[in-house]
């Protein structure tokens, strides 16, 4: 009887459909997911791809700010609204950050590799092992009115937090991009990274500048942080794989690229979400890791890279 | 008198940007000549593409009877061609004879006692030998300019290249310098010397190359240059 | 041959201790621990000392050795010299393969594939079931004790030749052209190929050797704790002790990185057993930062200059 059903063009006919709609499904995720990884990288972008410092502690930062909108929204104030409202701390945070790295690394050129990745490379584990220490290992997560209930449409499910997510990102995406290319000072911003000895002749102070780089990339990830903690649960150690996903985002769309990091962080999400489907979650983090070893033996300077 | 370099037909581009366009030069054994152009007229890529610190470019470079277009360049500086970099780049961690010490270990393959005596007798030609065991980045500006040469001559080379030696010297300091470069071409060094300070190219090249947009525009002695309209309108403009 | 007269003595001094009844076997567990990051924190020197190119991840080399050395055991029951063997070359070849991606481009894409490496072996073994996967392995260890009163103290004992052993390719290393080569592509890389240097071979050649020692030194864990599993294998706080050992002694001399390790190993083993497990990485990341900022020469630089100040 199996083999009878089995050569039936109905039975052949289903399966199709079944699979085509699993791998939509998936790449609708996917789509979701990635904007959620262009936006958690901008600050990376900014940080790394335009100033060029090896901001390995990125990552951190991110889970930081997740776990204060955690301890902020404890007071019944909407994660979102957290984080808005933290992006001002972190922007002083930022700037604090580039400062004593300026004055500490970038000044007293000598060597600057080691020590710049060393400090940051400290700092993370600092941060990692402070939050054990305040919050344990536990997961922690948010509570808020879209966390938890799903958008249907047809078929399939959205979940409402990751289209908050998804809008956000693409927000912060669109607001950056823009401020890049229309203000004064985030066409300083770009310009920095190449050209330092022309910037100073139109009377911009380079240092300055890389400071309100710095303060943007790390308010950002105030914003980020807080979506995180909205699209799941957060420990301390997440810092880790995340250094897989937001370098690979940013080395996928070449150093100094905005828009890049949107396309190239779809394409990881997709990339992803496919992987999930296909063989598992535990094999997620192998993605974006592999990936990165891809583009880096393959194409360094990334999709759009300069 | 033979050629010693041969530049062929040789075009750079990043990515849209053509910094060189079909660039061709021969350079005799024991010249003295001095390339000239104005900022971002090409001078330190042509430089790149002599050295091998970019293999990436079209046409072909022919060195002392060989090809070495494909070669990187630490086989180049092998084959006997030497550079000095525009910001001296010394091994800041390292004294100034252990500096000289690389590539008398990398060409020569010795860095014994003999080699330090050689070294020894390298820096007192530029007036260094005194600073010999001080550490290179406690130098001061003129004397890093000195141990980048030094440092060239260390690795034995047919053909110095020398990038901007001279710039932000003081007078005295840019005849220092000049000295030292008429000094190793006496001993038989070919030199193609980069500079800005005219008067030090006209009093130094036997011939001299304007550079414009990538392209070569005017060779000649340095009074046939320096009258050219062309040279004139390259650096003064319309 | 000075060098080789103190080697000589240590290790007479290390088959003393390990052959000495009464002595409390944790001493032999600690010292076993204390060894492997002198063995680490030179072997990480190699390349991040001396050619300057920070590997974060340590623990994808010591995962290979040790799991070399677990396929070893459990397929032809290798012993531990083979063992040991295996672990290095396979995990010098992982540093030839990472080098030969990365070394090419900037210092900071050759630190994020390691981090990458560690993640994407780590994933591989989670779904490996003949090395035990996620969950583990244990294994018996054979009883061949050569002329040791315990398998602790054969173990501590050759983890002491083990650390020798890669002092003293640092040590050649360090005083040899390779060196010298090195070196001047940390200060120039641009002015060590003018000078004639082979840059990519040479930090090649660093990075196969570092990474083929901290297989060594992973090799013998799986029989040390008598059991394998992933997620302490692959632990990144093998990385910032790795790489803070050697900066916190002093990244110059071979000799740095064995007193870093052997301070802050043992202050770790303290901390471990009086405090707790997660101050311990606190204690090297709180130190590395104070050193990389303040006194970025390390112990090292620190005795220079106090001996240059009371001449």
């Amino acid at each position: 009887m199996h083999g009878a059903l089995l050569k039936s063009p109905i039975f052949y006919q289903k399966t199709l459909m079944f699979s085509v709609d699993l791998i939509f499904e998936a790449v609708l995720f996917g789509i979701l997911l990635g904007c959620f990884y262009a936006a958690v990288s901008l600050g990376l972008s900014v940080a790394f791809g335009l100033l060029d410092v090896p901001y390995v502690a990125h990552p951190a930062l991110l889970i930081l700010g997740s776990y204060f909108t955690f301890v902020l929204s404890q007071t019944g104030i909407d994660p979102i609204v957290c984080g808005v409202l933290l992006m001002p701390v972190f922007f002083l945070i930022g700037i604090g950050f580039y400062r004593f790295y300026y004055e500490t690394f970038e000044k007293r050129s000598s060597d600057t590799g080691v020590r710049g990745l060393a400090f940051f490379f400290g700092m993370s584990f600092i941060i990692e092992v402070c939050l054990i220490l305040v919050f344990g290992v536990d997961q922690r997560t948010v509570v808020a009115s879209y966390i938890g209930s799903s958008l249907e449409i047809g078929d399939y499910r959205f979940p409402y937090r990751m289209l908050v997510a998804f809008g956000i990102a693409l927000t912060l995406t669109v607001a950056l991009t823009l401020y890049f290319s229309k203000t004064f000072n985030g066409r300083a911003i770009k310009a920095v990274g190449q050209d330092e000895g022309a910037l100073r002749l139109m009377g911009a102070n380079p240092v300055k500048i890389k400071q309100l780089a710095f303060g943007i990339a790390t308010a950002v990830n105030a914003l980020a942080g807080a979506m995180l903690i909205i699209v799941g649960p957060v420990e301390p150690a997440m810092d880790r794989i995340y250094i897989g996903r937001t370098f690979c985002v940013v080395v996928l769309a070449g150093l100094g690229s905005m828009s890049g990091t949107l396309v190239a962080g779809l394409v990881l999400g997709i990339a992803e979400s496919i992987v999930m489907m296909t063989f598992g979650a535990s094999w997620a983090p192998a993605v974006s890791f592999g990936l990165l070893l891809l583009m880096l033996g393959v194409r360094p300077q990334g999709l759009f890279g300069r | 008198m033979e050629t010693i370099l041969e530049v062929n037909n040789v075009i750079k581009q990043f990515g849209g940007f053509t910094a060189l366009s079909e660039v061709n030069l021969h350079v005799l054994k024991g010249e003295r000549l001095g390339l000239i152009g104005p900022n971002g007229s090409g001078k330190t890529t042509l430089i790149n593409c002599i050295s091998g610190a970019y293999t990436d470019y079209q046409g072909s470079i022919r060195f002392d009877g060989g090809d070495i277009t494909l070669l990187k360049a630490h086989e180049r500086t092998k084959r006997g061609i030497a550079r000095s970099f525009q910001i001296p780049r010394p091994f800041s961690s390292m004294t100034v004879m252990e500096n000289l010490l690389v590539p008398f270990a990398f060409v020569g393959g010795k860095d014994g006692p003999e080699q330090q005596k050689e070294a020894m007798s390298i820096l007192d030609g530029m007036g260094l030998a005194e600073k010999a065991f001080v550490q290179s980045n406690q130098l001061s500006q003129v004397e890093l300019r000195k141990m980048e040469l030094a440092r060239a001559m260390a690795a034995k080379p047919k053909l110095l290249i020398s990038d901007e030696a001279m710039a932000g010297l003081s007078g005295t300091e840019v005849d220092e310098v000049l000295e030292i470069l008429f000094d190793l071409n006496k001993l038989g060094i070919t030199i193609i010397m980069i500079e800005h300070i005219m008067q030090a190219v006209m009093k130094f090249s036997q011939r001299v190359v304007c550079l414009d947009a990538g392209k070569i525009i005017c060779e000649g002695t340095p009074e046939t240059i320096v009258k050219n309209p062309e040279v004139q309108r390259a650096y003064l403009g319309d | 041959m000075k060098y080789a007269i103190y080697c000589a003595l240590v290790l007479l001094g290390f088959l003393g201790v390990s052959t000495l009844g009464g002595i409390n076997e944790y001493v032999f567990f600690a010292g076993f621990v204390i060894l492997q990051f002198v063995i680490l924190a030179t072997a990480w020197n190699i390349l991040g000392g001396y050619a300057g190119y920070v590997n974060f991840g340590v623990p994808a080399f010591i995962a290979v050795g040790a799991y070399t050395a677990v396929v070893l055991f459990k397929s032809m029951s290798a012993p531990l010299l083979v063992q040991i063997l295996g672990g290095g070359i396979l995990a010098g070849a992982l540093g030839l393969g990472v080098g030969l991606l990365t070394l090419k481009l900037r210092g900071i894409f050759f630190s994020i594939a390691t981090v990458a490496v560690v993640f994407i072996l780590e994933t591989v073994v989670n779904n490996w079931r003949y090395v035990g996967g996620a969950t583990g392995l244990q294994l018996t260890r054979p009883q061949d004790l050569w002329f040791f009163d315990s398998y602790a103290r054969m173990l501590f004992f050759v983890m002491a030749v083990l650390a020798v052993l890669s002092v003293t390719i640092a040590r050649y290393i360090q005083d040899s052209f390779l060196g010298r080569g090195l070196r001047a592509v940390r200060d120039s890389e641009e002015a060590a190929e003018c000078s004639g240097v082979p840059t990519l071979k040479i930090k090649l050649i660093a990075c196969t050797i570092s990474g083929a020692l901290m297989g060594i030194a992973g090799a013998p864990m799986p029989m040390y704790l008598s059991y394998i599993e992933p997620t302490s294998t692959f632990n990144l706080s093998y990385s910032i002790s790795a790489l803070g050992m050697p900066i916190i002694g002093g990244t110059s001399h071979w000799i740095g990185p064995v007193i870093g390790a052997l301070l802050l190993a043992t202050l770790q083993q303290i901390v471990t057993v009086t405090i707790s497990n997660e101050l311990n990485v606190l204690v090297v990341g709180v130190l590395l930062v104070l050193f990389v900022v303040i006194a970025p020469d390390g112990i090292l630089g620190l005795i220079k200059k106090w001996k240059q100040s009371s001449k």
